[in-house]
């Protein structure tokens, strides 16, 4: 009998987790993992705090991404065993009806499951020109180059207040530049956090030099003759000089390659409750691209970016794909993590923990949102359960209580009884 | 299985003690103690441990006993 093979398409953290899970679900023949990065998988939230602070600008642009890869690079499990990497590879098209890849190269290479994993990209402001003083930051490269513009003094306008461009102005300031957030809402991260916890976190940033522009977006740029920025001009109409503009405006599925196979790519890839990707055989999906129901909330479907996605959505869609290459039902529990996250801006962690936006009810369950250095607790909560909640300043110990009643109240079990 | 935690890199944030807390304890902000040869059962909470701590801190030496 010929070796079965699963790929994996897709070489950073969401495809690490997924053959190490593929692994531990007792799957003993072929694995390969095709990346379009030229790297082993490396851990990505340092990107834009600690890593970014410290790449080396004095180093070539290789050397400096080597390094910077040194000091990012996962720990894999030792019991992942052998793995073909094909790395500095991407997936051009999916023909999943026959099981078949098409690589960058035209080599084709067939499957016999297929773990999607491909993640997301930045998306960009819809605005042409300045190209050497734009910046995103999602990968190794784009963190050296970008590390290179926040020279002190430099003056830097971020579009985008979410949590990747807070964490950027916190650095960035760090370093020395002079910082504005241009935001389309009333405050910083205030989807995620709503607005009083988002309002204090913005009086943070401003206390130390951070400048925030609200409801406005980059109408267009300023450039010199050679195509230099030289500043932005916002929808209310003013004109911030700059000359470095990095983007944090978000990140899209990359499902191009998936097209033509009558997936449901509407926000990432559509999977059951058991990450089985809608409308095809053979395949799952894992990480950021995922768009599911999680069983502890409900059947709604959704895309979620948190950073613990990954190793939650792999331990549920690598044993669904075993199972299923052997032609047997799903074995275990359906999709139900309590998904969680982290953030550090300046000397400020903020935790979350399960679903917090678009709750019936908020309530202060420690601390004062006034004086946020001390510690805040913040939860959740609809139907009179709780669903999630947010800490500022606070540490794991004390959050432990908050975790166990959280676990307790958006169990599966309790859902089931409301 | 033996067990360390590279505090040089451990940023505190207190997963492997929600994950496996048998195993790991935070004992105040910056003070992490832990097993160094966990029992059997807490074999598959600490692997978890590993590949969910943010910062990668904890590193798993032998797999096998």
């Amino acid at each position: 009998m010929r070796n079965r093979q699963i790929v994996i398409a897709g070489a950073s953290l969401g495809g690490l987790r997924a053959a190490e899970q593929l692994r531990a679900a007792g799957w003993h023949e072929g694995i390969t993992i095709i990346g379009d990065e030229p790297f082993m998988p490396y851990n990505r939230p340092p990107l834009s705090k600690e890593a970014l602070r410290c790449a080396q600008s004095s180093l070539g642009d290789a050397r400096a991404c080597d390094e910077l890869h040194a000091s990012t690079r996962l720990r894999m499990s030792r019991s992942l065993g052998e793995v073909n990497w094909r790395l500095g590879t991407a997936v051009k098209k999916a023909l999943l009806g026959d099981r078949m890849l098409m690589l960058d190269d035209d080599e084709i290479i067939e499957y016999d499951g297929l773990v999607i994993a491909t993640g997301l990209r930045p998306r960009r402001l819809p605005i042409d020109g300045c190209a050497a003083s734009r910046f995103v930051l999602r990968n190794l490269e784009e963190t050296v180059r970008l590390r290179r513009a926040l020279t002190p003094g430099a003056r830097v306008v971020i579009a985008g207040g979410g949590f990747i461009g807070c964490e950027v102005a916190a650095t960035a300031t760090t370093l020395g530049c002079e910082v504005t957030v241009v935001e389309p809402l009333a405050a910083p991260m205030i989807a995620a956090l709503g607005a009083a916890l988002a309002q204090a976190i913005q009086a943070h940033h401003a206390t130390r030099g951070v400048r925030f522009c609200t409801r406005q977006t980059i109408a267009e740029l300023v450039a010199d003759r050679s195509d230099q920025l030289r500043g932005v001009v916002l929808t209310g109409g003013e004109t911030v000089r700059c000359d470095v503009l990095v983007e944090a405006i978000g990140a899209a599925p990359n499902t191009a390659w998936l097209e033509g196979n009558g997936l449901d790519l509407t926000d990432g890839v559509l999977c059951d409750e058991w990450l089985r990707v809608d409308n095809a055989d053979y395949a799952v999906a894992v990480g950021d691209i995922v768009r599911a129901p999680n069983a502890r909330f409900g059947t709604n479907a959704r895309r979620v970016e948190h950073w613990c996605v990954p190793l939650d959505t792999a331990r549920t869609a690598a044993p669904t794909l075993v199972a299923t290459v052997d032609q047997n039902p799903p074995r275990g529990n359906p999709y139900a993590p309590l998904p969680s996250f982290w953030s550090d801006q300046f000397d400020l962690r903020i935790h979350g923990y399960g679903l917090f936006a678009r709750a019936d009810e908020y309530a202060i369950l420690e601390g004062d949102v006034a004086s946020i250095e001390t510690g805040v607790v913040v939860s959740a909560s609809t139907g009179g359960r709780m669903t999630g909640f947010v800490a500022l300043g606070m540490t794991p110990t004390e959050l432990s209580p908050y975790v166990a009643t959280l676990t307790e109240q958006s169990s599966i079990h309790s859902s089931e009884a409301a | 299985m033996r067990v360390t935690v590279h505090l040089d890199v451990c940023e505190y944030h207190g997963q492997c003690a929600i994950v496996a807390p048998r195993v790991f304890t935070l004992k105040d902000r910056e003070t992490l103690v832990w097993a160094e040869e966990p029992e059997p059962d807490d074999f598959d909470a600490v692997e978890l441990a590993a590949a969910g701590c943010p910062t990668q801190a904890i590193e798993i030496l032998d797999e096998s006993v």
